[in-house]
């Protein structure tokens, strides 16, 4: 069924994107259905943060159609899809916390621009968004204070407040030392059981096979897998092997 | 062939940023009226904007009333007209070198300071992180930043002509001349309508270096050097604009005196 038919995906079709010049993907399809996890890998500059933008509707392609719980936003003005982008929040691979602003307004920035809650309401919100990712003592710092690990886990406690469906992870694990890495993965599997479901972009291997359920494969512009965990290790695709299993003949590609 | 077909690609360009800055011009505006109306910004931006540039507009027209006068009264000693000093540092003032003057500085000063930082929030994804929360990026970054602009260059070229006119009577004073002989030749040179370009200059140049800022922010790509040449692009481009609109404006004005 298309995605125009369903209410709870969000879908790209036979998307191309350039820029540039430079061909960054191909005919590229995508469908993430609600609860079912899913991680894009792919090589560094690949595209994967493209796709992400791309479904967000913050660019758009040159052909091919995205679509938001069903209903297409390519093409159309922002304030067309502002309603349907609200099912989404996504936290960006360096925080992209807003700079001026302490943790705490970060956190309850959504709630804040909506209006709908009263101040002390919203305070609540954010405390409880916090506790959840362990940083409340930091409510009142400012970004600039905070470490790499620490700007992640309060990027997502602001993707978490306003409630969204659908949560994007931009190369949440780069960066990071061990026990950041654990913290970021064991935050996703406990927003999986809440509900959420998660789409990252990564190349960290360990990472998307302790959080997603499905893979794609980005190669050269172009979805080269699709599958399960089971299948991509299995995949004999030259390019799937290359990826899991880099040697020798991969150095300086 | 390939040389057309660069020169072609580079028209194309500007004439895509040119339609752009007016659809950003326009939607700016639009928004000025709309809700909501972000008074924090507007008073963060205020403050930035207009009390930041407060002493250098001072120096400007401190120094350059004083060197108008000095000039000024140099040339009309020979003729026994030392005393029309004071209307000829107004005239020039209030009609042309305050207005143009004071937005130079702001332009250099807050210009590329507005670019510098909206470029920043694009390079590292603030911009779209703001966007993807659902936030109306020219009502929240644009207008709080124009309407504190058009407000605060008009009052910071007021204070500049104030000034110089007070750096101006400060060597006039050297001359023998009087505060009422000084200030009496502003009514014989001015006319209200001179009072009003003084006014609505400052307002206008606001306008184009607001938006000129802001749209180049807005464009930025490629990092800490982006964000560089994008001020340096929005100061040197807003400088030139502001010299330019300046003739226009005057020669308006003239056609209606």
């Amino acid at each position: 069924m298309g995605c125009e038919q369903m209410t709870n995906c969000i879908r790209m079709e036979k998307v191309c994107y350039k820029v540039g010049g430079r061909t960054i993907l191909t005919d590229f399809d995508l469908t993430l259905e609600h609860g079912i996890n899913r991680t894009i890998l792919g090589v560094s500059g690949s595209g994967k943060t493209t796709i992400l933008k791309l479904l967000l509707g913050l660019i758009h392609p040159q052909s091919g159609r995205v679509f938001i719980n069903g209903m297409e936003i390519t093409g159309q003005p922002e304030a067309a899809y502002r309603e349907q982008r609200k099912n989404i929040a996504i936290v960006f691979q360096m925080g992209a916390l807003f700079d001026s602003m302490t943790v705490g307004e970060n956190v309850g920035y959504r709630l804040f621009e909506e209006g709908r809650l009263s101040q002390n309401e919203i305070e609540e919100i954010v405390r409880e968004k916090l506790r959840f990712v362990g940083v409340e003592p930091a409510l009142d710092l400012y970004p600039a204070e905070l470490s790499g690990g620490m700007k992640k886990r309060v990027a997502i406690a602001r993707a978490l407040a306003a409630d969204p469906e659908y949560i994007f992870f931009d190369e949440p694990t780069t960066g990071l030392d061990p026990i950041g890495v654990y913290n970021i993965v064991s935050l996703m599997n406990r927003l999986q059981e809440a509900g959420k479901t998660t789409l990252m972009v990564t190349h960290d291997l360990p990472t998307a096979y302790a959080t997603s359920q499905r893979f794609s494969l980005l190669h050269e512009s172009r979805l080269a897998f699709e599958g399960t965990e089971e299948e991509l290790k299995a995949c004999k695709l030259p390019m799937v092997q290359e990826f899991l299993q880099p040697t020798d003949a991969s150095l300086f590609v | 062939m390939i040389r057309l077909a660069v020169i072609d690609q580079h028209v194309l360009q500007f004439l895509a940023r040119f339609q752009e800055f007016f659809q950003l011009a326009m939607q700016s505006v639009g928004r000025m009226f709309r809700k909501p109306y972000y008074y924090r910004d507007f008073a963060i931006q205020f403050d930035k904007l207009g009390f930041s540039s407060l002493f250098i507009c001072v120096l400007t027209g401190l120094f350059t009333g004083m060197v108008m006068a000095l000039q000024a009264l140099i040339q009309l000693k020979p003729f026994a007209a030392t005393s029309y000093v004071g209307g000829m540092v107004a005239v020039t003032m209030i009609k042309e070198l305050g207005p143009v003057l004071a937005a130079l500085m702001v332009s250099g000063r807050v210009g590329s300071a507005i670019t510098a930082e909206l470029g920043t929030m694009v390079v590292t994804e603030q911009v779209d992180a703001m966007r993807v929360e659902g936030t109306d990026i020219i009502q929240r970054l644009v207008t709080p930043r124009l309407k504190a602009m058009l407000l605060a260059l008009p009052l910071l070229t007021i204070i500049t002509d104030a000034v110089a006119m007070l750096g101006g009577y400060l060597i006039s004073t050297g001359y023998g001349i009087s505060p009422a002989m000084y200030i009496s030749t502003f009514t014989q040179f001015m006319r209200p309508l001179d009072y009003l370009e003084g006014v609505v200059k400052p307002a206008v140049f606001g306008f184009l270096i607001t938006m000129i800022a802001c749209q180049t922010g807005l464009n930025t790509g490629g990092g800490a050097e982006g964000v560089g040449n994008s001020a340096k692009k929005a100061v040197v481009i807003a400088s030139v604009v502001v010299l330019m609109v300046d003739f226009f404006i005057a020669k308006i004005f003239v056609m209606f005196r």
